[in-house]
């Protein structure tokens, strides 16, 4: 079972001045499993997210990807590997268009030269089609990014990461600021997601995490303190005093 | 529009225009002054002068849009690479001068001679080759860009404080030029320039001639900078612009995308230091003093940020109204060139090519300067 492991972190710990956000934080994710992290503001969630990208380096304890040590490699590198990240503020290229966000993500040429005289092939193209209307944004491929609503730039970071190609997509609260629809939308969209990669999912709405449908990992004070589903964590009286305070 | 095209909203079909009227003018200009004096087409050799001067000057406006306009980079310093460009420039003509010079001295350039040094330094060897000198223009800027970009860009250095570093870069070379023993002339500069490959400087042929190489070669910059920020890349530059941290994400590397486009556009500059030079027939350090590389910001400004066309015709506006201004009001011209420029930012943002498409798919871009404090995605 643990040779199927995609991403396992192990024993990590991060302190900034003395603050340890992240403490001794063990997590492991098969390829192809979907993952929920709940937990307090301040449970470590961005941090840890941060720590698997590259964007922040651990102070002690491993995190292996596909047999690399992310711990050693820096965000582009780790992008390429085939990591994805969709952050919490929709973080998309406003003056550019939907299709040139898309095709900017599309897996492939990364250099600056070459990007410089690439020209869009007939495969980019069928990407473009096939991501545009995974994400329903077909009728506004040539919108400017900037002036679409939330909701739909939150959809749009999400194709973007599909367009890398990735094995892994760390999506951090992908629904803060939608509609009940628009969250509900999400939901079937990162399952359907989840059919071809895996996914961890860190998010407060637990209307959502329960249309996810899948196991629950809580963090808590950067440490793992349940996991099971939703609703064995959920009777933990450990979560609940976290969540409900002493 | 095709739905896949991947086409901007952005397009820049104004740019072929502009580089077809910038070279037009100086065809036109240039024949004219070659007529008759007493022709009512003849044109002065000062109107002919001061066109190539303010063509040059749109090609470090031109060179400091790529950077600002596209990848965000509010250099305070380009006039660093124009100057360099000026210099190498500067020291081929030097060398031409040859044993005409006050001393006559066939290989010592006047003001070696008068500080009584004995041999050519090492950096001024084979610049009596025009090729040789050319290459100087193009890679001593390159070089300095390439370190200079290498570093902040990699140290994620951006926004106010990269502006002020480029300043610092360009005060150091302004103190370092002034000084004797730097070998350039020192105070006075690289003048009294008498040929360019064998052709008299001061005959209207070759100034006309000047002319129109310096029309074409900021019509080429301009049809170069419209080929980079229209294809993918121009669009990453813009990607890094808005959203750094997304890209290093998406697995690009930002630094990477700056420094190609940062050494590209010192190039520019230095081309247009170097055509610069040989018509206005003087170099000197002031050409590295910190208020030049502000002017260039607010020619960019006033014409128009991220248009390209803008930066050209901001730059030849400015300057003559610089000229007109000078010659009228000389203790002014700062005055009004301060007015303008807020002017500009209050009531045109998007500078003077904002009015020329009054309604078009995307809204200005800002002009405020980035002042992005170091990046940060913590929730």
């Amino acid at each position: 079972m643990t040779d199927a492991l995609l991403l396992d972190v192990r024993n990590v710990s991060v302190s900034f001045d003395g603050f340890r956000a992240i403490n001794a934080l063990s997590l492991a994710l098969k390829a192809g499993e979907m993952r929920a992290i709940v937990g307090p503001n301040g449970a470590g969630k961005t941090t840890m997210m941060d720590i698997i990208t590259g964007k922040t380096r651990p102070d002690s304890g491993t995190v292996t990807f596909k047999g690399h040590d992310l711990t050693r490699l820096d965000e582009p590198v780790i992008a390429r590997l085939g990591i994805g990240r969709k952050f919490q503020k929709p973080t998309v290229f406003e003056a550019l268009t939907v299709t040139e966000n898309l095709l900017l993500s599309l897996k492939g040429i990364r250099s600056p030269f070459s990007v410089l005289f690439a020209r869009e092939s007939v495969q980019e193209r069928q990407r473009l089609a096939e991501l545009l209307s995974l994400i329903r944004l077909e009728n506004m491929a040539d919108f400017r990014a900037g002036d679409m609503s939330h909701g739909q730039k939150q959809w749009l970071e999400i194709g973007m990461l599909m367009g890398q190609e990735p094995d892994l997509l760390l999506v951090d609260e992908p629904v803060a600021g939608m509609t009940d629809a628009e969250t509900m939308a999400t939901a079937d969209l990162l399952r359907e997601i989840n059919k071809t990669r895996s996914v961890v999912v860190v998010e407060h709405d637990m209307d959502f995490v329960r249309a996810l449908d899948v196991p629950v990992t809580v963090l808590h004070e950067g440490s793992v303190l349940a996991e099971g589903t939703l609703d064995e964590v959920s009777a933990d009286p450990r979560v609940i005093e976290v969540y409900l305070g002493r | 529009m095709n739905a896949f095209s991947g086409q901007s909203v952005r397009s820049f079909k104004s740019v072929v225009w502009t580089a077809g009227l910038v070279l037009g003018l100086a065809v036109v200009l240039a024949v004219a002054s070659l007529l008759p004096e007493n022709s009512p087409f003849h044109v002065s050799a000062f109107a002919v002068s001061l066109a190539g001067k303010y063509l040059a000057y749109a090609m470090l406006a031109l060179s400091v849009d790529l950077v600002w306009g596209f990848a965000g980079i509010l250099t305070l310093g380009h006039a660093a690479f124009f100057g360099l460009g000026g210099y190498a420039m500067g020291m081929y003509l030097m060398r031409e001068i040859g044993a005409r010079g006050a001393y006559g001295d066939a290989s010592l350039p006047d003001f070696m001679v008068f500080l009584s040094w004995k041999r050519l330094p090492w950096y001024w060897w084979g610049t009596d080759h025009f090729a040789w000198a050319m290459l100087l223009v193009l890679v001593v800027p390159a070089l300095l860009a390439g370190i200079f970009g290498w570093l902040a860009f990699r140290s994620r250095v951006s926004g106010v404080y990269l502006s002020i570093i480029t300043q610092a870069l360009t005060y150091a070379l302004m103190l370092a030029f002034f000084q004797n023993g730097f070998g350039f002339g020192g105070n006075n500069g690289l003048t009294d320039f008498k040929d360019i490959l064998g052709a008299d400087l001061h005959r209207p042929a070759t100034r006309a001639v000047l002319l129109v190489v310096t029309g074409g070669a900021l019509a080429a910059g301009l049809l170069a900078s419209r080929f980079i920020v229209g294809s993918r890349f121009g669009n990453l530059l813009v990607a890094v612009r808005d959203s750094e941290n997304r890209t290093r994400f998406l697995g690009y590397r930002p630094d990477q995308v700056k420094l190609l486009v940062w050494v590209f556009s010192a190039m520019l500059a230095a081309i247009g230091g170097a055509l610069y030079v040989i018509q206005v027939g003087i170099i000197n350090p002031g050409e590295f003093a910190p208020a030049n590389s502000i002017e260039a910001v607010i020619w960019v400004a006033v014409g128009g940020r991220g248009t390209l066309s803008g930066a050209v015709l901001g730059a030849i506006l400015v300057n003559f109204g610089k000229t007109l201004f000078t010659a009228w009001l000389p203790e002014f011209w700062l005055y009004g060139l301060g007015l303008l420029f807020i002017g500009t930012t209050l009531f045109l943002p998007s500078g003077l090519m904002g009015l020329w498409r009054p309604v078009r798919a995307a809204p200005p871009e800002e002009i405020t300067p980035e002042v992005s404090a170091p990046e940060g995605e913590h929730s």
